[in-house]
Protein backbone atom coordinates (compact mmCIF):
# COMPACT_ATOMS: atom_id res chain seq x y z
CA UNK A 1 0.00 0.00 0.00
CA UNK A 2 1.50 3.40 -0.89
CA UNK A 3 1.81 6.38 1.04
CA UNK A 4 -0.26 9.34 0.09
CA UNK A 5 0.96 12.72 -0.62
CA UNK A 6 0.04 14.98 1.60
CA UNK A 7 0.43 18.13 1.38
CA UNK A 8 1.31 20.83 3.79
CA UNK A 9 -0.21 24.15 3.86
CA UNK A 10 2.41 26.66 4.11
CA UNK A 11 1.66 29.70 5.96
CA UNK A 12 4.00 32.64 3.36
CA UNK A 13 0.95 31.61 0.86
CA UNK A 14 -1.20 33.23 3.27
CA UNK A 15 0.55 36.10 4.10
CA UNK A 16 1.49 36.64 0.48
CA UNK A 17 -2.48 36.48 -0.37
CA UNK A 18 -2.84 38.98 2.92
CA UNK A 19 -0.30 41.22 1.04
CA UNK A 20 -2.10 40.75 -1.95
CA UNK A 21 -5.20 41.54 -1.33
CA UNK A 22 -4.05 44.83 0.73
CA UNK A 23 -2.10 46.08 -2.55
CA UNK A 24 -5.69 45.36 -4.36
CA UNK A 25 -7.90 47.24 -2.14
CA UNK A 26 -5.43 50.46 -1.87
CA UNK A 27 -5.10 50.02 -5.72
CA UNK A 28 -8.90 49.75 -6.65
CA UNK A 29 -9.06 52.89 -4.37
CA UNK A 30 -7.25 54.77 -6.40
CA UNK A 31 -8.04 54.17 -9.28
CA UNK A 32 -11.59 54.93 -8.85
CA UNK A 33 -10.20 58.44 -7.35
CA UNK A 34 -7.99 58.81 -10.30
CA UNK A 35 -9.98 58.06 -12.98
CA UNK A 36 -13.15 59.83 -11.35
CA UNK A 37 -15.57 57.41 -10.84
CA UNK A 38 -15.96 58.68 -7.60
CA UNK A 39 -15.65 62.43 -7.34
CA UNK A 40 -12.76 64.00 -5.41
CA UNK A 41 -15.25 65.94 -3.77
CA UNK A 42 -16.39 62.66 -1.77
CA UNK A 43 -13.66 60.37 -1.32
CA UNK A 44 -9.92 60.79 -1.29
CA UNK A 45 -7.25 58.51 -3.11
CA UNK A 46 -4.80 56.73 -0.71
CA UNK A 47 -1.59 58.65 -2.89
CA UNK A 48 -3.63 62.24 -1.21
CA UNK A 49 -3.64 60.57 2.65
CA UNK A 50 0.14 59.69 1.94
CA UNK A 51 0.70 63.32 0.74
CA UNK A 52 -1.53 64.91 3.65
CA UNK A 53 0.26 62.52 5.74
CA UNK A 54 3.63 64.11 5.35
CA UNK A 55 2.54 67.97 5.70
CA UNK A 56 0.70 67.43 8.46
CA UNK A 57 3.34 65.57 10.37
CA UNK A 58 4.83 69.44 10.65
CA UNK A 59 2.07 71.72 9.54
CA UNK A 60 -0.45 73.09 11.64
CA UNK A 61 -2.69 74.42 9.13
CA UNK A 62 -5.05 74.47 8.00
CA UNK A 63 -6.87 72.84 11.14
CA UNK A 64 -4.86 74.43 13.62
CA UNK A 65 -2.53 72.02 15.01
CA UNK A 66 0.09 69.14 13.52
CA UNK A 67 -0.81 65.69 13.65
CA UNK A 68 1.15 65.00 16.33
CA UNK A 69 -0.65 67.12 18.59
CA UNK A 70 -3.47 65.69 17.57
CA UNK A 71 -2.61 62.41 18.14
CA UNK A 72 -1.23 63.25 21.40
CA UNK A 73 -4.49 65.31 22.74
CA UNK A 74 -6.28 62.10 21.66
CA UNK A 75 -3.99 59.92 24.07
CA UNK A 76 -4.04 62.12 26.88
CA UNK A 77 -7.43 62.16 26.83
CA UNK A 78 -8.07 58.26 26.26
CA UNK A 79 -5.53 57.23 28.89
CA UNK A 80 -6.97 59.79 31.73
CA UNK A 81 -10.21 58.61 31.69
CA UNK A 82 -8.72 55.07 31.04
CA UNK A 83 -6.88 55.00 34.16
CA UNK A 84 -9.83 56.68 36.13
CA UNK A 85 -11.99 53.98 34.76
CA UNK A 86 -10.00 51.01 36.08
CA UNK A 87 -9.31 53.03 39.70
CA UNK A 88 -13.64 53.54 39.93
CA UNK A 89 -14.95 50.98 38.10
CA UNK A 90 -12.82 47.94 39.70
CA UNK A 91 -13.39 47.92 43.12
CA UNK A 92 -16.37 49.35 42.86
CA UNK A 93 -17.38 46.20 40.84
CA UNK A 94 -15.57 44.42 43.46
CA UNK A 95 -17.39 45.57 46.33
CA UNK A 96 -20.21 44.87 44.14
CA UNK A 97 -19.68 41.59 43.84
CA UNK A 98 -18.81 40.88 47.78
CA UNK A 99 -20.80 43.39 49.96
CA UNK A 100 -24.47 42.81 49.80
CA UNK A 101 -25.23 46.30 50.98
CA UNK A 102 -22.39 48.22 48.05
CA UNK A 103 -24.34 46.26 45.86
CA UNK A 104 -28.02 46.92 46.97
CA UNK A 105 -27.23 51.03 47.00
CA UNK A 106 -24.91 51.27 43.52
CA UNK A 107 -27.35 48.48 41.24
CA UNK A 108 -29.90 50.35 40.27
CA UNK A 109 -27.69 53.86 39.52
CA UNK A 110 -25.34 51.40 37.60
CA UNK A 111 -27.94 50.00 35.61
CA UNK A 112 -30.09 53.24 35.26
CA UNK A 113 -26.93 54.61 33.86
CA UNK A 114 -25.19 51.66 31.70
CA UNK A 115 -27.69 52.02 28.61
CA UNK A 116 -26.93 55.95 27.85
CA UNK A 117 -25.00 55.85 25.13
CA UNK A 118 -21.72 57.89 26.20
CA UNK A 119 -22.17 60.48 23.63
CA UNK A 120 -25.69 61.28 24.95
CA UNK A 121 -24.07 63.09 27.72
CA UNK A 122 -21.79 65.47 25.43
CA UNK A 123 -24.09 68.40 25.42
CA UNK A 124 -24.39 68.43 29.07
CA UNK A 125 -20.59 67.95 29.14
CA UNK A 126 -20.14 71.14 27.56
CA UNK A 127 -22.10 73.04 29.79
CA UNK A 128 -20.20 71.60 32.74
CA UNK A 129 -16.37 71.27 31.50
CA UNK A 130 -16.53 73.53 28.79
CA UNK A 131 -14.78 71.95 24.87
CA UNK A 132 -11.50 71.67 27.48
CA UNK A 133 -9.96 67.78 28.23
CA UNK A 134 -12.23 67.04 31.30
CA UNK A 135 -15.76 66.82 29.68
CA UNK A 136 -13.94 64.34 26.90
CA UNK A 137 -12.29 62.48 29.76
CA UNK A 138 -15.62 62.52 31.49
CA UNK A 139 -17.78 60.85 28.35
CA UNK A 140 -15.00 58.25 27.76
CA UNK A 141 -14.66 56.90 31.85
CA UNK A 142 -18.72 56.92 31.56
CA UNK A 143 -17.55 54.45 28.52
CA UNK A 144 -14.83 52.59 29.97
CA UNK A 145 -16.15 51.60 33.35
CA UNK A 146 -18.72 49.59 32.57
CA UNK A 147 -16.63 46.47 30.98
CA UNK A 148 -14.46 47.14 34.39
CA UNK A 149 -17.18 47.65 36.76
CA UNK A 150 -19.48 44.63 35.00
CA UNK A 151 -16.05 42.16 35.35
CA UNK A 152 -15.07 42.92 38.84
CA UNK A 153 -17.72 42.21 39.64
CA UNK A 154 -18.92 38.56 37.97
CA UNK A 155 -15.20 38.05 38.48
CA UNK A 156 -15.80 38.18 42.10
CA UNK A 157 -19.42 36.25 41.83
CA UNK A 158 -17.93 33.40 40.04
CA UNK A 159 -14.88 32.53 43.09
CA UNK A 160 -15.30 28.48 43.89
CA UNK A 161 -17.82 28.34 46.26
CA UNK A 162 -15.88 25.26 47.67
CA UNK A 163 -12.75 27.40 47.99
CA UNK A 164 -14.73 29.52 50.09
CA UNK A 165 -15.88 26.95 52.39
CA UNK A 166 -12.10 25.75 52.12
CA UNK A 167 -10.78 29.03 53.53
CA UNK A 168 -13.79 29.44 55.98
CA UNK A 169 -12.24 25.72 57.37
CA UNK A 170 -8.66 27.69 58.00
CA UNK A 171 -10.50 30.40 59.96
CA UNK A 172 -10.34 33.04 57.06
CA UNK A 173 -12.66 36.23 58.45
CA UNK A 174 -15.04 37.89 55.39
CA UNK A 175 -12.92 40.26 54.95
CA UNK A 176 -9.40 37.96 54.56
CA UNK A 177 -12.09 35.97 52.11
CA UNK A 178 -12.80 38.83 49.99
CA UNK A 179 -8.83 40.20 49.73
CA UNK A 180 -7.32 36.56 49.58
CA UNK A 181 -9.83 34.62 47.27
CA UNK A 182 -12.22 36.91 45.46
CA UNK A 183 -9.82 39.58 44.43
CA UNK A 184 -7.49 36.94 43.18
CA UNK A 185 -9.82 34.76 41.34
CA UNK A 186 -11.52 37.90 39.81
CA UNK A 187 -8.35 38.86 38.39
CA UNK A 188 -8.34 37.38 34.91
CA UNK A 189 -11.76 38.62 34.31
CA UNK A 190 -10.80 42.03 35.13
CA UNK A 191 -7.75 41.59 32.73
CA UNK A 192 -10.23 40.56 30.50
CA UNK A 193 -11.99 43.94 30.66
CA UNK A 194 -8.70 45.79 29.93
CA UNK A 195 -9.17 45.15 26.44
CA UNK A 196 -12.98 45.72 26.01
CA UNK A 197 -12.84 49.07 28.27
CA UNK A 198 -9.99 50.53 25.91
CA UNK A 199 -12.25 49.46 22.71
CA UNK A 200 -15.18 51.49 24.25
CA UNK A 201 -12.59 54.34 24.99
CA UNK A 202 -11.11 54.40 21.98
CA UNK A 203 -14.66 54.36 19.92
CA UNK A 204 -16.18 57.13 22.17
CA UNK A 205 -12.96 59.26 22.22
CA UNK A 206 -14.04 59.98 17.94
CA UNK A 207 -16.97 60.42 19.20
CA UNK A 208 -16.69 63.49 22.27
CA UNK A 209 -14.43 64.99 19.70
CA UNK A 210 -16.26 65.30 16.38
CA UNK A 211 -18.33 67.85 18.85
CA UNK A 212 -16.81 69.46 21.01
CA UNK A 213 -12.83 70.23 20.71
CA UNK A 214 -10.12 72.22 18.95
CA UNK A 215 -7.59 69.48 18.98
CA UNK A 216 -7.54 65.47 18.76
CA UNK A 217 -7.61 62.77 16.02
CA UNK A 218 -11.92 63.26 16.21
CA UNK A 219 -11.17 67.35 15.61
CA UNK A 220 -9.15 66.39 13.04
CA UNK A 221 -11.94 64.24 11.15
CA UNK A 222 -14.87 66.81 12.01
CA UNK A 223 -12.82 69.72 10.14
CA UNK A 224 -11.67 67.45 7.35
CA UNK A 225 -15.65 67.68 7.16
CA UNK A 226 -15.75 71.11 7.48
CA UNK A 227 -13.07 71.98 5.48
CA UNK A 228 -14.54 69.41 2.75
CA UNK A 229 -11.01 68.15 2.62
CA UNK A 230 -12.17 64.55 2.33
CA UNK A 231 -8.51 63.19 2.32
CA UNK A 232 -8.26 64.77 5.93
CA UNK A 233 -11.33 62.60 7.21
CA UNK A 234 -9.31 59.57 6.07
CA UNK A 235 -6.59 60.78 7.61
CA UNK A 236 -8.07 60.95 10.63
CA UNK A 237 -9.57 57.76 10.37
CA UNK A 238 -6.71 55.75 9.57
CA UNK A 239 -4.79 57.32 12.68
CA UNK A 240 -7.32 56.14 14.84
CA UNK A 241 -7.35 52.80 13.70
CA UNK A 242 -3.42 52.70 14.02
CA UNK A 243 -3.69 54.37 17.45
CA UNK A 244 -6.34 51.79 18.78
CA UNK A 245 -4.08 48.84 16.86
CA UNK A 246 -1.49 49.91 18.63
CA UNK A 247 -2.81 50.53 22.40
CA UNK A 248 -4.31 46.92 22.11
CA UNK A 249 -0.74 45.27 21.07
CA UNK A 250 0.42 47.26 24.06
CA UNK A 251 -2.58 45.95 26.41
CA UNK A 252 -2.18 42.69 25.03
CA UNK A 253 1.56 42.17 25.98
CA UNK A 254 0.66 43.86 29.53
CA UNK A 255 -2.34 41.46 29.99
CA UNK A 256 -0.32 38.13 29.09
CA UNK A 257 2.49 39.35 31.45
CA UNK A 258 0.44 40.21 34.71
CA UNK A 259 -1.38 36.90 33.77
CA UNK A 260 1.49 34.73 33.73
CA UNK A 261 1.23 33.60 37.43
CA UNK A 262 -2.18 33.42 37.22
CA UNK A 263 -3.03 30.61 34.62
CA UNK A 264 -4.76 27.46 35.88
CA UNK B 1 -10.65 8.07 77.59
CA UNK B 2 -13.55 10.52 76.68
CA UNK B 3 -13.82 10.22 72.71
CA UNK B 4 -11.70 13.34 70.54
CA UNK B 5 -14.81 13.24 68.02
CA UNK B 6 -18.48 12.23 69.48
CA UNK B 7 -21.52 12.03 66.55
CA UNK B 8 -24.94 11.51 68.16
CA UNK B 9 -27.56 9.92 66.21
CA UNK B 10 -26.61 12.92 62.90
CA UNK B 11 -29.53 12.90 60.24
CA UNK B 12 -29.60 15.35 57.51
CA UNK B 13 -32.32 16.43 54.88
CA UNK B 14 -31.10 18.59 52.08
CA UNK B 15 -33.80 20.79 50.73
CA UNK B 16 -33.25 21.25 47.17
CA UNK B 17 -34.35 23.29 44.77
CA UNK B 18 -36.76 24.91 47.66
CA UNK B 19 -38.98 22.20 47.75
CA UNK B 20 -37.33 18.77 47.62
CA UNK B 21 -36.69 16.62 50.29
CA UNK B 22 -33.42 14.88 50.17
CA UNK B 23 -32.89 12.22 53.33
CA UNK B 24 -29.02 11.73 53.32
CA UNK B 25 -27.96 10.80 56.61
CA UNK B 26 -30.10 8.34 59.07
CA UNK B 27 -28.92 8.42 62.81
CA UNK B 28 -25.31 8.35 62.40
CA UNK B 29 -23.81 7.67 65.95
CA UNK B 30 -19.77 7.19 66.50
CA UNK B 31 -16.87 8.28 68.31
CA UNK B 32 -13.48 8.48 67.27
CA UNK B 33 -10.84 8.56 69.92
CA UNK B 34 -7.57 10.82 70.25
CA UNK B 35 -5.29 10.07 67.72
CA UNK B 36 -7.38 7.14 66.10
CA UNK B 37 -7.08 6.52 62.32
CA UNK B 38 -10.72 6.29 61.84
CA UNK B 39 -12.06 5.06 58.27
CA UNK B 40 -15.60 5.39 57.20
CA UNK B 41 -16.21 3.30 54.08
CA UNK B 42 -19.29 3.15 51.92
CA UNK B 43 -20.54 3.27 48.07
CA UNK B 44 -21.15 6.60 46.46
CA UNK B 45 -24.34 8.68 47.76
CA UNK B 46 -24.27 6.51 51.60
CA UNK B 47 -23.75 10.06 52.88
CA UNK B 48 -20.39 9.84 53.47
CA UNK B 49 -18.88 13.45 52.55
CA UNK B 50 -22.18 15.12 54.08
CA UNK B 51 -21.20 13.22 57.59
CA UNK B 52 -17.55 14.80 57.11
CA UNK B 53 -18.38 17.95 56.05
CA UNK B 54 -20.86 18.11 58.84
CA UNK B 55 -18.12 16.91 61.16
CA UNK B 56 -16.01 19.86 59.65
CA UNK B 57 -18.79 22.69 60.08
CA UNK B 58 -19.70 23.23 56.99
CA UNK B 59 -23.15 21.75 56.93
CA UNK B 60 -25.27 21.51 59.90
CA UNK B 61 -26.82 18.20 60.68
CA UNK B 62 -30.98 18.31 60.18
CA UNK B 63 -30.91 16.16 64.13
CA UNK B 64 -28.19 15.20 66.23
CA UNK B 65 -24.90 16.80 67.22
CA UNK B 66 -21.27 16.67 66.85
CA UNK B 67 -19.22 17.08 69.58
CA UNK B 68 -15.19 17.51 70.02
CA UNK B 69 -13.63 17.40 73.24
CA UNK B 70 -17.37 17.69 74.70
CA UNK B 71 -18.26 20.54 72.69
CA UNK B 72 -20.84 20.85 70.17
CA UNK B 73 -19.29 21.88 66.41
CA UNK B 74 -21.26 25.21 64.93
CA UNK B 75 -19.05 25.89 62.22
CA UNK B 76 -15.83 25.47 60.65
CA UNK B 77 -13.16 26.06 62.98
CA UNK B 78 -8.93 25.77 62.99
CA UNK B 79 -9.41 22.22 65.42
CA UNK B 80 -10.36 20.43 62.22
CA UNK B 81 -8.27 20.39 59.26
CA UNK B 82 -9.91 19.69 55.70
CA UNK B 83 -8.51 17.74 52.61
CA UNK B 84 -10.57 17.42 50.25
CA UNK B 85 -11.07 15.40 46.81
CA UNK B 86 -10.51 18.33 44.07
CA UNK B 87 -7.87 19.62 45.81
CA UNK B 88 -9.15 23.02 46.58
CA UNK B 89 -5.88 24.66 46.01
CA UNK B 90 -5.18 28.18 45.22
CA UNK B 91 -4.52 28.35 41.37
CA UNK B 92 -3.10 31.71 42.03
CA UNK B 93 -0.22 30.74 44.42
CA UNK B 94 2.25 28.80 44.57
CA UNK B 95 2.75 25.28 46.26
CA UNK B 96 4.62 27.55 49.29
CA UNK B 97 1.55 30.20 49.18
CA UNK B 98 -1.03 27.62 49.58
CA UNK B 99 0.42 25.60 52.42
CA UNK B 100 1.18 28.58 53.90
CA UNK B 101 -2.26 30.02 54.37
CA UNK B 102 -3.72 28.93 57.33
CA UNK B 103 -0.59 30.52 58.66
CA UNK B 104 -0.87 34.00 56.65
CA UNK B 105 -4.74 33.98 57.87
CA UNK B 106 -3.77 33.76 61.60
CA UNK B 107 -1.60 36.54 61.00
CA UNK B 108 1.63 33.97 61.89
CA UNK B 109 5.01 36.85 61.19
CA UNK B 110 6.65 36.00 57.16
CA UNK B 111 10.00 33.91 59.02
CA UNK B 112 8.14 31.72 61.14
CA UNK B 113 5.14 30.38 58.78
CA UNK B 114 7.87 30.27 56.00
CA UNK B 115 10.15 28.15 59.04
CA UNK B 116 6.53 25.75 59.95
CA UNK B 117 5.54 25.68 56.04
CA UNK B 118 8.86 24.30 55.03
CA UNK B 119 8.58 21.94 57.54
CA UNK B 120 5.33 20.36 56.32
CA UNK B 121 6.35 20.48 52.88
CA UNK B 122 9.42 18.38 53.11
CA UNK B 123 7.29 16.33 55.63
CA UNK B 124 5.29 15.50 52.60
CA UNK B 125 8.08 15.21 50.21
CA UNK B 126 7.60 18.38 47.96
CA UNK B 127 11.04 20.24 48.38
CA UNK B 128 12.01 22.03 45.83
CA UNK B 129 8.93 22.54 44.34
CA UNK B 130 8.12 25.05 46.45
CA UNK B 131 7.88 27.70 43.99
CA UNK B 132 5.68 25.63 41.35
CA UNK B 133 2.12 26.60 40.70
CA UNK B 134 -0.65 24.24 40.96
CA UNK B 135 -0.87 23.87 37.63
CA UNK B 136 2.47 22.74 37.07
CA UNK B 137 1.87 19.64 39.30
CA UNK B 138 0.89 16.42 38.62
CA UNK B 139 -2.46 14.88 40.81
CA UNK B 140 -0.39 13.08 43.54
CA UNK B 141 1.50 16.17 44.05
CA UNK B 142 -1.91 18.60 44.18
CA UNK B 143 -2.85 15.94 47.19
CA UNK B 144 -0.07 16.38 48.90
CA UNK B 145 -0.01 19.82 49.14
CA UNK B 146 -3.56 19.71 50.34
CA UNK B 147 -2.28 17.39 52.93
CA UNK B 148 0.69 19.65 53.61
CA UNK B 149 -1.74 22.77 54.00
CA UNK B 150 -3.85 21.03 56.18
CA UNK B 151 -1.06 19.99 58.58
CA UNK B 152 0.62 23.54 58.55
CA UNK B 153 -2.04 24.44 60.38
CA UNK B 154 -1.55 22.35 62.97
CA UNK B 155 -5.15 21.05 63.86
CA UNK B 156 -6.27 18.66 65.84
CA UNK B 157 -7.95 16.74 63.81
CA UNK B 158 -7.90 15.91 60.03
CA UNK B 159 -10.40 15.35 57.85
CA UNK B 160 -9.79 13.71 54.84
CA UNK B 161 -12.37 13.12 51.97
CA UNK B 162 -11.40 10.52 49.34
CA UNK B 163 -8.56 12.20 49.12
CA UNK B 164 -6.94 9.56 46.30
CA UNK B 165 -10.26 9.27 44.16
CA UNK B 166 -9.26 11.12 41.72
CA UNK B 167 -5.36 9.47 41.60
CA UNK B 168 -4.21 6.28 39.28
CA UNK B 169 -4.24 3.15 41.59
CA UNK B 170 -0.32 2.92 41.10
CA UNK B 171 0.20 6.45 42.21
CA UNK B 172 -3.27 6.30 44.84
CA UNK B 173 -1.20 3.17 47.03
CA UNK B 174 1.87 5.29 47.06
CA UNK B 175 -0.17 7.75 48.55
CA UNK B 176 -2.02 5.70 50.89
CA UNK B 177 1.86 4.63 52.27
CA UNK B 178 2.91 8.44 52.26
CA UNK B 179 -0.35 9.13 53.93
CA UNK B 180 0.70 6.19 57.14
CA UNK B 181 4.18 7.77 56.91
CA UNK B 182 2.92 11.24 57.74
CA UNK B 183 0.69 10.16 60.15
CA UNK B 184 2.77 8.08 62.31
CA UNK B 185 5.63 11.04 61.72
CA UNK B 186 3.10 13.58 62.91
CA UNK B 187 -0.05 11.87 64.54
CA UNK B 188 -3.00 13.57 64.93
CA UNK B 189 -7.10 12.08 65.11
CA UNK B 190 -7.67 10.77 61.52
CA UNK B 191 -11.23 10.66 59.83
CA UNK B 192 -10.33 9.55 56.19
CA UNK B 193 -13.61 9.06 53.85
CA UNK B 194 -13.19 6.66 51.10
CA UNK B 195 -14.99 4.44 49.15
CA UNK B 196 -12.41 1.70 48.24
CA UNK B 197 -11.68 -1.25 50.45
CA UNK B 198 -8.36 -2.21 50.11
CA UNK B 199 -7.63 1.82 51.49
CA UNK B 200 -9.81 1.40 53.97
CA UNK B 201 -7.89 -1.90 55.66
CA UNK B 202 -4.40 -0.33 54.62
CA UNK B 203 -5.11 2.59 56.68
CA UNK B 204 -7.71 2.39 59.63
CA UNK B 205 -7.43 1.88 63.06
CA UNK B 206 -11.22 1.08 62.30
CA UNK B 207 -13.23 1.08 59.68
CA UNK B 208 -17.46 3.01 60.09
CA UNK B 209 -19.15 0.90 57.19
CA UNK B 210 -21.90 2.82 55.90
CA UNK B 211 -24.94 1.16 53.49
CA UNK B 212 -28.24 1.85 51.57
CA UNK B 213 -28.30 5.43 49.30
CA UNK B 214 -30.19 8.51 50.43
CA UNK B 215 -30.29 8.38 53.35
CA UNK B 216 -27.08 6.83 54.23
CA UNK B 217 -27.36 4.50 57.62
CA UNK B 218 -24.25 2.67 59.95
CA UNK B 219 -23.41 -0.50 58.42
CA UNK B 220 -21.18 -2.29 61.02
CA UNK B 221 -18.26 -1.13 62.87
CA UNK B 222 -14.66 -3.13 61.93
CA UNK B 223 -11.70 -3.36 64.77
CA UNK B 224 -8.29 -3.59 62.32
CA UNK B 225 -5.59 -4.82 64.87
CA UNK B 226 -3.22 -5.77 61.96
CA UNK B 227 0.12 -4.18 62.76
CA UNK B 228 1.82 -1.55 60.35
CA UNK B 229 2.75 -1.06 57.64
CA UNK B 230 -0.11 -3.73 56.36
CA UNK B 231 0.38 -5.80 53.27
CA UNK B 232 -2.73 -6.23 50.93
CA UNK B 233 -1.40 -9.76 50.15
CA UNK B 234 -1.43 -10.61 54.09
CA UNK B 235 -3.70 -13.62 54.92
CA UNK B 236 -5.46 -11.33 57.59
CA UNK B 237 -5.81 -8.14 55.40
CA UNK B 238 -7.26 -10.72 52.59
CA UNK B 239 -10.04 -12.27 55.35
CA UNK B 240 -11.18 -8.87 56.71
CA UNK B 241 -11.57 -7.55 53.46
CA UNK B 242 -13.25 -10.68 52.46
CA UNK B 243 -15.31 -10.07 55.46
CA UNK B 244 -16.35 -6.64 54.44
CA UNK B 245 -17.03 -7.01 51.31
CA UNK B 246 -19.82 -10.40 52.62
CA UNK B 247 -21.55 -8.09 54.79
CA UNK B 248 -21.77 -5.09 52.70
CA UNK B 249 -21.76 -6.60 48.94
CA UNK B 250 -19.77 -3.09 48.30
CA UNK B 251 -19.38 -2.73 44.83
CA UNK B 252 -15.78 -1.23 43.77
Amino acid sequence: MAYEEVKVKEPIRFKLLSIMSLLAFFGIWEFIVDAGIVPRTMLAAPSQVVVLFIKKLTQANPDGATLGAHAWMSAKEAVTAYVLAIIVGVPLGLFMGWFKVVRGIFRPIFEMIRPIPPIAWIPLCIFWFGIGIWGKVYIIWIAGIVPFTINSWVGVNMTDPALIQMARTYGATDWQIFTKLCVPSALPMIFGALQISLAYCWTNLVGAELLAADKGLGFLIEMGRRLAMPEMVVLGMVCVGIGGALIGVVVDKLEKRLLAGIRR
Amino acid sequence: MNPKIECRNISKVFIQKGKQRVHVLEDISLEVMHNEFLVILGPGQSGKTTLLRIIAGLETPTSGQVLVDGKEVTGPGQDRGLVFQSYMLFFWRTVMGNVEIGLKLRGVDKKKRREIAQHYINLVGLQGFEKHYPHQLSGGMKQRVGIARAYANNPEIMLLDEPFGQLDAQTRMFMEKETERIWQTEKKTVIFVTNNIDEAIYLGDRIVTLKDKLPGRMDAIYDVPLPRPREHTDLEFVKLRQEITDRSELVL
